[in-house]
């Protein structure tokens, strides 16, 4: 005869799981002797059985359980949410929020994840670039020497302002757009969500450290104008992954690759210099991330350079009756790229926005080169990239 | 909508709207046009079901005997056609605190013993007509605090058996009644911390809710409701979510010979007296 004995253990402090554990090592069908010396043991084992659709018959000291066949009935057509170790070309929605490679359910719910195919969203150097970004996370409030003293002229605290305002704006557009795509990746694919969502969480570091600093001798942020926030529009309106990572990360991010290293080496003063030195890090794997992506989805689908080549276009054409970057941004850079107000100095500031801008063109050039597009195609579609940079 | 099999339900909670569009969704996918009502007491549920307003009647046990009674008054035969394996062999249970000096049903006399509604078969008649047939009646011997405003549901909400169980705890009755489920339930999620209370006293077994049908329901197709029923598969996928959202693992026959407790209980109590009265006067 099968028997347990649960000794003083009740059914209400943990005992239906020795239950559980010896019926499931009888076949369906037969039947269990429970004993044990706990009060109410008999009253619970006939709600439990009765929950769990076992026959059940009392006895003094607990009683007989006949098992029931409905707890293996439910996983009767359960299916593997693929492997562990590898990715499938497709996820299915009935795999829902389940860890890859887990055993799921039939019956459950669906989720729509609108991005669930592997040529859709994967890179193999995810699982390197998120780890990398783990390891590379700093803390704004001791990475920072936010208490370094120093006394700038009125105008050049403005251009510095006035600069993080426009930073501040650039940086998030680039946490709301991979939050949003985050939430429509498959979680199949979980390495690129991660990705994401480190990559929105150093967006929001960025945002934090330019708005300090913008707000570090300065009661309020300067100004925003309609030409910076029609170009980010267009970005965060983007509704395909692929052309917002090229638009978003490549050239946008790539180009503040270049903003950044110019901030780094002309800041006035050292919390400038280091908050645009742990940003460019951190962008630089934005960018890295974007390109790979995007590299590997060309390699298997070749048309999609065309795809992405009329994105580019396509922003063009919106943009163009805008301003692009606004004149106050502009101009603050010349003055922070000068050393003084006199003529030959600001001619020196303005010479380094215009290599800055070469520098920039170039990135995005030879970036789109590596994707796949010709020479000549990468040079005109980086010309026609946005004026505001991002 | 001659083909058509209407149910009545109680809406005791909004997920009834869940499980019933559910069941309409698979039915109709199994060829049975099934269409539901919903009431918001059994008392109006019975009497629109003698008012013809729909087929199948899904009753509580108490609306179950009202309707019994309310057919033998109006030469009016009732069927239970079916009713869930978790409905059958039921017990409720008197609980006290583990270091109470109470150890005997006697021992009540005299102190407070908390309920659920005031309809409950399970929480309130069924126990306290358990203690008054081991000789002490209620609001007479001991005083019963009743521990639910959501008179018209026969208890379905399991809300007063939780008031009850923690006014145990509190200290504020000396007693408490809840079927036997709930006392394994509240010990789980710690309403009545393990080893905080004693049994008291079992009741007898006694079943819960089943489907009713009149003698004028389209023969038909109840028997081919009942036909589907029986074949909802716990293993099939598409029927699990709603039988586990309904309560169950698989339909059983409908049998009418375990609402003798509860029988006795109304009896004693004259609790649908008023209600079967009143449906005899309407209809003169
Ligand atoms: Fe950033
Ligand atoms: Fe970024």
């Amino acid at each position: 005869m099968n028997h347990v004995d649960l000794q003083g253990l009740g059914l209400d402090e943990g005992g239906h799981l020795l239950v559980k554990r010896a019926l499931a090592a009888i076949p369906v069908g037969d039947t269990l002797v429970v004993r044990g010396s706990s009060a109410s043991l008999s009253v619970h084992l006939r709600a439990w059985c009765r929950a769990q659709g076992h026959e059940f018959e009392p006895s003094a000291d607990g009683g007989v359980v006949r098992r029931g066949s409905a707890e293996v009935g439910r996983w009767r057509g359960a299916e593997r949410a693929g492997a562990a170790d590898c990715v499938e070309d497709e996820a299915s929605p009935r795999w829902g929020l389940g860890a890859r490679g887990c055993t799921v359910e039939a019956g459950g719910p669906e989720f729509d994840f609108p991005l669930r195919t592997r040529s859709e969203i994967w890179a193999d150097d995810a699982a390197r670039l998120y780890a990398q970004a783990v390891a590379a996370q700093w803390d704004p409030g001791s990475a920072i020497p936010w208490d370094a003293p120093f006394d700038l002229p009125d105008d050049v605290e403005d251009a510095v302002v006035q600069v993080m305002t426009y930073l501040i704006e650039n940086e998030t557009a680039a946490l709301v757009i991979p939050a949003r795509f985050a939430s429509q990746v498959h979680p199949h694919y979980r390495e690129v969500l991660q990705l994401l969502a480190v990559q929105a969480a150093d967006e929001a570091r960025h945002i934090e450290v330019f708005t300090r600093r913008a707000l570090l001798k300065r009661a309020r942020p300067g100004l925003s104008t309609t030409g910076g926030q029609a170009s980010l529009k267009t970005l965060v309106e983007e509704r395909d992954f692929a052309e917002a990572t090229l638009l978003l990360s490549v050239l946008g991010e790539g180009s503040f690759l270049s903003l950044l290293r110019f901030l780094h080496e002309e800041a006035p003063d050292p919390v400038t210099r280091e908050i645009s030195r742990l940003a460019a890090q951190d962008e630089a794997r934005h960018v890295a991330f974007g390109l790979s992506h995007l590299a590997e989805q060309v390699r298997s689908d070749p048309a999609l350079l065309d795809r992405l080549e009329q994105a580019i276009r396509r922003r063009h054409d919106a943009l163009a009756a805008t301003s692009g970057l606004n004149e106050e941004v502009f101009d603050a850079l010349v003055l922070l790229g000068a050393a003084g107000l006199e003529p030959l100095e600001l001619r020196a500031g303005w010479q380094k926005v215009q290599a800055l801008e070469r520098d920039m063109h170039e990135g995005r050039r030879r970036r789109l080169a590596r994707l796949g597009f010709a020479d000549g195609r990468a040079d005109e579609l980086s010309s026609l990239h946005t004026r505001n940079f991002m | 909508m001659s083909n058509t099999l209407l149910m009545g339900a109680v809406a005791y909670d909004p997920k009834v709207v869940t499980i019933w569009d559910g069941f309409q969704k698979w039915f109709g996918e199994h060829g049975l046009d099934f269409d539901y009502l919903l009431y918001s007491n059994y008392e109006r549920q019975v009497e629109g079901h003698f008012q013809g307003h729909f087929h199948v009647a899904w009753n509580s046990p108490l609306a179950w005997l009202q309707a019994k009674a309310v057919g033998s008054e109006l030469g009016r035969s009732v069927e239970a056609v079916a009713m869930r394996d978790t409905d059958c062999d039921l017990t409720s249970v008197v609980v006290v605190r583990a270091g109470s000096d109470i150890r005997t049903v006697e021992d009540l006399r005299g102190r407070t013993v908390g309920v659920g509604a005031g309809d409950s078969p399970q929480a309130t008649l069924i126990p306290l007509a358990h203690i008054a047939e081991l000789g002490l009646e209620p609001d007479e011997d001991f005083e019963v605090r009743r521990f639910d405003v959501l008179v018209g549901k026969h208890g379905d909400h399991v809300g007063g058996e939780r008031h009850a169980a923690k006014a145990l705890m509190a200290g504020e009755v000396d007693a408490a009644c809840m079927i036997d489920g709930n006392h394994w339930l509240f010990g789980k999620e710690g309403t009545l911390p393990s080893g905080a209370t004693r049994i008291l006293t079992q009741t007898g077994q006694y079943d819960h809710c089943n489907f009713t049908v009149l003698d004028d329901a389209p023969q038909a197709l109840v028997e081919e409701f009942v036909r589907l029923l029986h074949s909802m598969d716990f293993e099939d996928p598409n029927v699990r979510p709603l039988l586990q959202l309904e309560g169950l693992k698989q339909w059983e026959p409908g049998r009418t010979d375990k609402y003798g407790l509860l029988e006795r209980a109304i009896d004693r109590f004259d609790t649908i007296q008023e209600f079967v009265g009143r449906l005899r006067e309407a209809r003169r």
